[in-house]
């Protein structure tokens, strides 16, 4: 572990500029990722920021009817919040499905969405790894890659994003509010993280000094007929093989609408879309939905040991879908 | 004859209290890293970045120019040992690296920060060889000349070709354990110092004489001139049971810096190198029945690693010599000897990987046999054990398997595989046997001395390794002395003490308990009832002439009900049941526990662990806990656990046979066992994870 400079901001634009202007410095909120990555010098920054009561800590009411989730709120009082429970149960229940309790006390909204991807050899600075240092190689490509991904990998990087959070967000059409050297955006979701491509370094789109401040969810009244269900090897505190947020719409019996999001498959969480696409109008039946993980799981490019996630994907897409068809009516 | 003595007391068999338990819980009871000592520095290791080969150069200077180092210690300045002997343990005597992550130095500090941060600015350069680090089925294999613990390696009897020819029902099974590591709760630790040539070692051991021995030796100082305290050590499995090379680098560092204590704890990814682990083995098994579901032949052929530094053959067919009645049978261990860390004792060495393959293989034949797995155990039981030709001191692994059956509710498994679900969970139940032999460890000395007042001081150097053997050991003082367990003053871990025994292959309480009684008897043929303050005797845990009559082992039976989720293949186990046969249970609410922690560790073994290492770099790549899976509390569900009474006058004067090891070996069979009726599929490579059940 190498030393490092600790600086709290007074506020949002402190902390952006103070960034701004220091090129190797991180953001720290809860610290629950970035900590342990600093003492296996994975990552190297030589100052930290401290925004942790910087952004606010607050789930609140939006004008159109959605709801803002303030970057500071820890995971254990998002997933506790009623109008989170009732009105988007999937974000409530794959936030409980992560970590343990004294992680989810501990990381925060902004921070559970900037987790860095997952990968042993990543987190080994012994081993090559694109990610840590473009251009070494990839060392799980040939190696032990059972947790990798099967979907939108490239030669240059497999790893997988581990977050549930934000696969739960990405099935329920978040935005993310973002404060930066340049001003404020909003980014949809879907256009926050990214695929390797190559440039495995790059998990986000966010540039330095980009700071996350909120994240708004909609106001989709069928999300409240949500689910997520995470598959793991043990019942707690562990890392999804494959994970599924959906929300489903149906009236007699036909899909009006649909979100389908994946975890545990890719770089990033993974809208499936093409089978949402497939599945609108269509007849809520085990067969649609099993036709309809095939389809998007038909562009899946296994590595040596994890062939198994296609089916698992697959069967867990039909299964939640189900539940949610019937819990729906 | 010293066997029969039987206690009166009535403090064996109580359900005492912890008596280290407020100290532990308030957090007064000092661990190795914990001991307070006087202006420390703080050890971080350098490791090999390469598997085989040499080190050719090591750039310390950025290192040492950090404030607070004060030295880097490498084959190049470290002091030579007196014994080089141990390949394992003779570190930095030479730029040769033998496996991956090897020590090849360390940076000691005034702070653990400074350490660490230093250790990542030495550069190291080598030399590479080529190496070869997976155990492969097709790679050189040699026969070693005997097992761990001393068993042969080999055994045959009878004819087991001709009956397998000959055989009603056979089958051909091959079985895999993957490589795993012990990871006690507390890593391994070490606070060494020396002054004027005496050496003090705060460590985390299993046993602070064995610990003793071995620096002595590789220091070349007499015994005495070595000191090792371990009063409280937060587990051990194995991987505590003989020291390893980071305890000579602390030892080693320490003597660079007279007079100043240096400590190391090792982190948990540096746990998955160089403290020991459990061999992969691959397991070939090959049964023959009569058309009565009687074994005619028996075969367990093993292959599994050592290193090429030194050698450690796990005796995993063991088991097999003994378990079940056969008239053919063969056993064999064959090893690859590759560039690895040293393998070692890990949670039941031999019986736990054994054990699985066995009463796997048992699982299968029972129904190829048509047999209810419980009834086709019972037809092979033998009437004396195989191995040794004697008859059992007690043996009542029948009564188990029936007392379980009952309590787990048997008879209502439908046999049949895949044929029960409820909601998306395909449910199953599955059963195994359990053993584990009564090991009797010579050399251990009690000392009872009478402080006055109603005190009596029994002191021994042995280890508790977190399993109760502070109270337990006080509860048979209490009967062996006669006087109450209040009246009892224990003194243990420290080699101030007489010797003690290693915590280690389920003997401590033969071994000590054995001195204790002895001493005990002696105290009072010599100094009577009313002994004088400073009355003091010391006695040796005698020989047991029964062990030349009767073979001593403990027994047991697991049940357990598996679901398995229809959709994600995920793996669940609501229940389990184990029932013991283990002698004299000393202390029922510490045994309980020890019971039910051998359980997970069997279930943990069934469908979590598993160290994986990738060839090309040779070192275990899922080095933490997020990656090498251990069980949570949410898969445990509930445990019931039972022992049988059994009076055993032949073991020992307590009538116990040892409990730390048997609940792990046999229960992940039954797990696996457990997941086949539930899916159909048998699964004979472990852990079972979703991706070997998924279709």
């Amino acid at each position: 572990m190498r030393p490092y400079k600790y600086v709290r901001a007074q506020d949002v634009d402190g902390a952006v500029a103070t960034l701004a202007e220091a090129p190797n410095a991180a953001f720290l909120a809860g610290g629950t990722n970035l900590v342990d990555l600093m003492k296996l010098e994975v990552m190297t920054p030589d100052m930290l920021v401290d925004v942790r009561r910087l952004t606010s800590d607050r789930v609140e009411g939006l004008d159109d009817g959605g709801l803002r989730i303030g970057a500071a709120v820890p995971n254990s009082v998002l997933a506790a919040d009623h109008k989170i429970r009732s009105r988007y149960p999937a974000l409530s229940q794959a936030l409980l499905a992560g970590a343990s309790g004294q992680l989810r006390n501990l990381a925060t909204t902004g921070g559970n969405l900037l987790q860095h991807t997952r990968c042993v050899y990543w987190q080994d600075v012994t081993t090559p790894c694109n990610k840590r240092e473009p251009g070494s190689g990839c060392s799980a490509i040939e190696g032990h890659n059972k947790n990798h991904a099967i979907l939108g990998a490239s030669e240059h990087c497999v790893a997988t994003h581990p977050s549930d959070m934000a696969v739960a967000m990405a099935a329920l059409d978040a935005f993310i509010n973002v404060q930066g050297p340049e001003g404020e955006r909003r980014i949809p979701i879907e256009e926050l993280h990214r695929l390797p491509g190559d440039e495995p370094q790059r998990d986000t789109t966010l540039q330095h000094g980009e700071l996350i401040t909120s994240v708004d969810l909609p106001p989709v009244e069928f999300f409240s007929n949500s689910k997520y269900r995470k598959v793991r090897e043990r019942a707690s505190y562990a890392f999804a093989l494959v994970s599924v947020a959906a929300a489903l719409d149906i009236e007699d019996g036909i899909v009006g609408d649909v979100r389908i999001a994946l975890g545990g498959v890719a770089h990033k969480p993974w809208r499936a879309t093409k089978a949402e696409e497939a599945l609108r109008g269509e007849p809520a039946s085990e067969a649609n939905f099993r036709a309809a993980a095939d389809i998007e799981l038909e562009d899946a490019q296994p590595l040596r040991d994890n062939a198994f996630k296609v089916p698992l994907a697959r069967n867990v897409i039909t299964r939640t879908l189900l539940d949610l068809s019937e819990e729906g009516r | 004859m010293s066997t029969t003595t039987r206690t009166t007391g009535g403090a064996i068999g109580a359900s005492l209290d912890r008596i280290d338990g407020p100290r532990k819980v308030t957090g007064t009871a000092p661990y190795a890293y914990e001991h307070r000592v006087d202006n420390p520095l703080y050890l971080f290791p350098l490791r090999s970045e390469i598997v085989r080969g040499q080190v050719t150069g090591i750039d310390a200077s950025a290192a040492e120019a950090l404030p607070g180092v004060v030295v880097v210690v490498t084959h190049e300045n470290a002091p030579q040992l007196a014994d080089t002997g141990d390949r394992e343990l003779a570190i930095l005597q030479s730029g040769e690296v033998a496996f991956r992550n090897q020590y090849v130095g360390a940076v000691l500090a005034e702070t653990f920060e400074a350490a660490r941060h230093a250790a990542g600015l030495v550069e190291v350069s080598y030399a590479e060889e080529p190496h070869e680090a997976e155990l492969r089925e097709d790679g050189d294999l040699y026969t070693p000349e005997q097992l761990n613990a001393g068993f042969p390696t080999d055994t045959e009897e009878g004819d087991v070709e001709e009956a397998f020819s000959s055989a009603a029902v056979t089958l051909d099974g091959r079985y895999t354990t993957p490589m795993e590591h012990n990871n006690p709760m507390e890593p391994h630790t070490t606070v060494a110092v020396w002054k004027a040539g005496d050496l003090t070692l705060y460590e985390s051991t299993q046993g602070a004489h064995p610990v003793q021995r071995t620096v002595a030796k590789i220091f070349g100082i007499d015994r005495n001139r070595a000191r090792v305290v371990a009063p409280y050590v937060g587990g051990g499995f194995g991987s505590k049971g003989l020291p390893h090379a980071n305890t000579i680098l602390a030892a080693l560092a320490a003597q660079m810096v007279e007079g100043r204590p240096v400590k190391f704890a090792v982190t948990r990814q540096q746990m998955f190198t160089g403290v020991g682990y459990r061999t992969p083995t691959i397991q070939k098994i090959r049964l023959g029945a009569d058309s009565e579901g009687r074994l005619t032949a028996v075969t367990h052929d093993v292959i599994e690693q050592t290193s090429k530094i030194k050698e450690f053959a796990e005796q995993t067919a063991a088991v097999t010599r003994s378990m079940y009645a056969t008239d053919n049978r063969r056993t064999t261990h064959r090893l690859a000897a590759l560039d690895v860390p040293v393998p070692s004792w890990m949670r039941a060495p031999g019986e736990a990987p054994g054990m699985f393959a066995l009463e796997s293989a048992m699982d299968e034949m029972a129904e190829k046999c048509g047999l209810d797995p419980i009834e086709f155990r019972i037809r092979n039981e033998p009437e004396i054990d195989a191995e040794t030709g004697l008859p059992y001191s007690s043996r009542n692994l029948v009564a188990c398997l029936r007392e379980g059956a009952e309590r787990f509710g048997w008879r209502d498994r439908t046999p049949a595989p895949r044929s029960h679900q409820e909601g998306r969970w395909l449910v199953g139940n599955g059963v195994a046997s359990a053993t584990y032999p009564v090991f009797r460890l010579p050399g251990s000395r009690a000392t009872i001395r009478y402080e006055g007042d109603d005190k009596y001081a029994v002191e021994f150097g042995a280890a508790d390794v977190g399993t109760g053997a502070w109270t337990a050991l006080t509860q048979i003082s209490a009967d062996a002395i006669g006087v109450g367990v209040d009246n009892i003053e224990l003194r243990i871990g420290d080699t101030a003490f007489p010797f003690a025994s290693v915590a280690g292959g389920s003997s401590g309480i033969t071994a000590w308990g054995s001195a204790i009684f002895e001493a005990a008897r002696v105290f009072r043929e010599r100094h009577g009832d009313n002994p004088s303050e400073g009355d003091e005797v010391q006695a040796r845990t005698p020989n047991n002439p029964e062990t030349e009559n009767y073979a001593m082992h403990a027994f047991g039976a697991f049940f357990v009900e598996a679901r398995v989720d229809v959709d994600t293949c995920e793996v669940r186990v609501p229940r389990m049941t184990g029932v013991f046969a283990a002698g004299k249970i000393i202390n029922a609410k510490t045994a309980r526990s020890q019971f039910m922690g051998g359980m997970t560790m069997g279930l943990s073994m069934a469908l979590h662990e598993e160290s994986l290492v990738d060839g090309r770099f040779g070192h275990v790549i899922n080095q933490d806990f997020a990656e090498y899976h251990i069980p949570t509390n949410a898969d445990i569900g509930e445990m019931d656990i039972s022992w049988i009474d059994e009076d055993d006058p032949y073991v020992n004067p307590m009538g116990s046979k040892g409990i730390g090891e048997i609940g792990i070996v046999g229960s992940a069979a039954a797990v696996a066992n457990a997941v086949y009726n539930a899916t159909g599929i048998r699964v004979r490579d472990l852990p079972i994870t979703p991706d070997k059940l998924i279709q």
